[in-house]
């Protein structure tokens, strides 16, 4: 799950990292407001999206009278933002950050992840900030340091020192960096997150250390007992379809293609979009109903598959184990009578009681195309997709 | 013995008497498995499909010598009753839990480096279908009847992706020595490299397939330990072609967050090491098929 940065910033601070002071807003009046509390002379308007590069989207606006807070949060409330992470969709501009200008020095680069490599938590830090890593990774390799931290014991102050040093930090700004890193460390182990990156930290002009931008991300299998950052959970962010799912105990990811695609279990699921792709189809998208493959998780996932319109046709592929294919057959037909789904679907079912389900498909009265292999299925999946769409044509 | 459990291992399950913890015994049971009894703490003395129930894994062990445990433990309890059970003296756990927190497994890594390697528990796992010795016993939730005894080694981290690949196998008369499943999760108890050493001094074993996915480091490091280490052939299939970058697809693991982690990378570090690729998940049988044929 991830937060917005004003969220971000709000649970960085209770940890002892420093933010600029800032507030949030739901509307031109109350951006204008928020500059008028705050005082000063300038302020940074912050368009709120679950994403980065808002900037070079034209999401952050620095404005010098309450005049022009307000007309930037006129521009940028309700309009989706599109970034290069966003997708061409964008994401919607529900809220707005009104902070105060900090005056910046220079820029570092400074993040916690999960290592899966080491199993540990592991600070990745650049002098060279302001970029994504990636860009860095590519301009001055040289400038990134990395600190496994080991579990037992948590971030040591040395580490933290090794770290500052690294970043350029003079001697009088040590302390406060290394408040800032074993903030940041801690955040991340207390709350169970994927994720912190502050990018930029911003060494200002008179040597003080701020956080200038903060994204965090959260284990979804630690959220049971973080009730205090599901809350912070913003729905007007995530893409309506996987809500919808994961609300209904399915794993589902939008593509572009257009075969649906209704399977159980997230390796089977990944190589049956390998199949349709290796002869010559396009996935609509990923949905994993899980091991059980009940009746009314198959109506529930082609209800979800239906919801997309570029969908042509349906790959059903079930991996009867525990369960048995005869049940699942007759689920599969039973969701289609009721449903009446308006697209070919091609039904492949393999695995317990194999040919007891082959034998209920073919003697079923709902039309549907079978298959017994999965290049089989993929093959006429692609096939009537593509007669589909010829018919949708003309 | 097969590289883990044959039908004399004496397995307890974790979570025995909870409806999953129920079913799944049974059917393991029925497939040979010398099941011993179980633990749920609180419900000691009692007794649960005909086997003793013990409140702790160390009872367990003392009472019936188990070796090796099965976890069916719920989510928040889950990290905890493995670290019980390696502290307990078993040997091989098979954790069948989905939905761990990524931080509790890395201290249930942590807390297991305190053992000994040759005192040290092998954990598969968490989020895995388990592990089968066809035609001896299985620990864990997979169909049992798919498999075909043989003399392929299998290790994947999808349970249904799995069962494809032996389903395939055994339709052209192909069996399996011993199937492991390392689970989904970004921590794992072990990986396909740890695995791949152990098919290597298996006299059962002439063959090797590994069924990776998208993201993290392990199918990587198995390559270059295929590479270095191995005379047995090893053939590997990565699902997850059409996965979009910062994704997850599914597994909690299967998601790209940095360079190397894509199928189509994946795949050409492992051709670069040597190992066989298997381009379509249709093509398990044959390619495995022919790779015994030419040895």
């Amino acid at each position: 799950m991830d937060i917005h940065e004003y969220q971000a910033k709000a649970l960085l601070s209770e940890f002892g990292m420093p933010v600029a002071k800032g507030g949030i807003a739901y509307s031109p009046e109350q951006a204008a407001y928020r500059a008028k509390e705050l005082g000063g002379e300038k302020w940074v308007v912050k368009a709120q999206v679950h994403s980065g590069a808002r900037g070079k989207a034209g999401g952050i606006r620095v404005c010098s009278t309450e005049n022009e807070v307000m007309q930037a949060a006129n521009e940028l409330l309700g309009r989706r933002l599109v970034t290069n992470q966003t997708g061409p969709q964008g994401k919607l501009i529900g809220r707005l950050y009104i902070e105060e200008a900090t005056d910046i020095g220079r820029e570092i680069y400074l993040a916690f992840a999960l290592d899966r490599s080491s199993e540990r938590i592991m600070c990745v830090a650049s002098a060279a900030g302001g970029m994504d890593i990636e860009e860095i990774a590519v301009s001055s390799p040289e400038s990134i340091v990395r600190v496994p931290i080991e579990p037992a014991v948590g971030m040591q102050d040395f580490q933290a020192r090794e770290i500052a040093f690294a970043l350029g930090m003079e001697a009088g700004q040590l302390a406060e960096a290394v408040k800032a890193l074993k903030a940041c460390y801690r955040a991340f182990r207390d709350l169970d997150a994927t994720m912190v990156e502050v990018n930029p930290l911003v060494v200002t002009g008179d040597g003080r250390i701020i956080a200038l931008d903060a994204k965090m991300g959260f284990d979804d299998n630690a959220l049971f007992r973080r009730p205090q950052i599901s809350e912070l959970r913003d729905k007007s962010q995530e893409d309506p379809r996987e809500m919808n799912a994961a609300d209904r105990g399915l794993s589902y990811v939008g593509l572009d293609g257009n075969i649906g695609c209704i399977i159980n279990g997230a390796g089977l699921a990944m190589a049956t979009l390998d199949m349709i792709k290796h002869v010559g189809g396009e996935p609509a998208n990923f949905l994993d109903i899980g091991g059980g493959a009940s009746p009314e998780r198959v109506a529930k996932a082609f209800n979800l598959v239906l919801s997309d319109a570029g969908v042509d046709a349906i790959l059903v592929n079930i991996f009867a184990g525990i369960n048995r294919c005869d049940w699942v057959a007759e689920g599969v037909i039973q969701a289609m009578e009721k449903l009446k789904v308006p697209v070919p679907v091609v039904v492949r079912l393999s695995g317990t009681n194999v040919e007891l389900g082959r034998q209920i498909l073919a003697d079923s009265k709902v039309d549907l195309i079978t298959a017994d292999t999965l290049a089989e299925a993929a093959e006429k999946a692609v096939a009537a997709a593509k007669t589909q769409q010829t018919r949708g044509d003309a | 013995m097969s590289i883990f459990l044959d039908q004399n291992t004496r397995v307890i399950v974790q979570g025995y008497t909870g409806r999953i913890g129920t079913f799944h015994a049974r059917e393991m049971i029925e497939y040979g498995t010398n099941l011993v009894g179980g633990v749920t703490p609180g419900k000691g003395g009692e007794r649960h499909l005909e086997r003793p129930v013990f409140n702790t894994v160390k009872d367990a062990v003392r009472e019936t010598g188990a070796e090796a445990s099965v976890v069916f433990v719920p989510p928040p309890f889950a990290a905890d009753a493995i670290m019980e059970a390696a502290d307990a003296g078993i040997r091989f756990c098979v954790c069948v839990t989905d939905g761990i927190p990524a931080q509790d497994m890395m201290r249930v890594k942590r807390y297991m480096r305190r053992y000994k390697r040759e005192d040290r528990m092998t954990l598969t796992g968490p989020n895995c279908a388990g592990t089968i010795s066809p035609g001896k016993a299985m620990m864990g939730i997979m169909p049992g009847h798919i498999y075909m005894q043989g003399n392929v080694g299998l290790i994947g981290r999808s349970g249904t992706l799995g069962y494809e690949a032996a389903s395939q196998m055994k339709a052209i008369g192909i069996g399996i020595s011993t199937s492991v499943g390392i689970g989904g999760d970004p921590i794992n108890g072990s990986a396909f490299r740890d695995h791949l050493e152990r098919f290597e001094q298996d006299p059962e074993t002439r063959l090797v397939v590994m069924i990776g996915e998208i993201g993290g480091p392990q199918e990587a490091e198995a390559a270059a330990y295929a590479r270095d280490h191995m005379q047995k052939p090893v053939l590997a299939y990565i699902a997850g072609l059409t996965a979009p970058k910062g994704r997850t697809m599914g597994h909690a693991g299967a998601i790209v967050t940095s360079a190397g982690e894509s199928a189509a990378e994946k795949v050409e570090i492992l051709r670069a090491a040597g190992v066989g690729i298997i381009v379509r998940p249709s093509e398990f049988g044959n390619a495995v098929g022919e790779a015994l044929a030419s040895l």
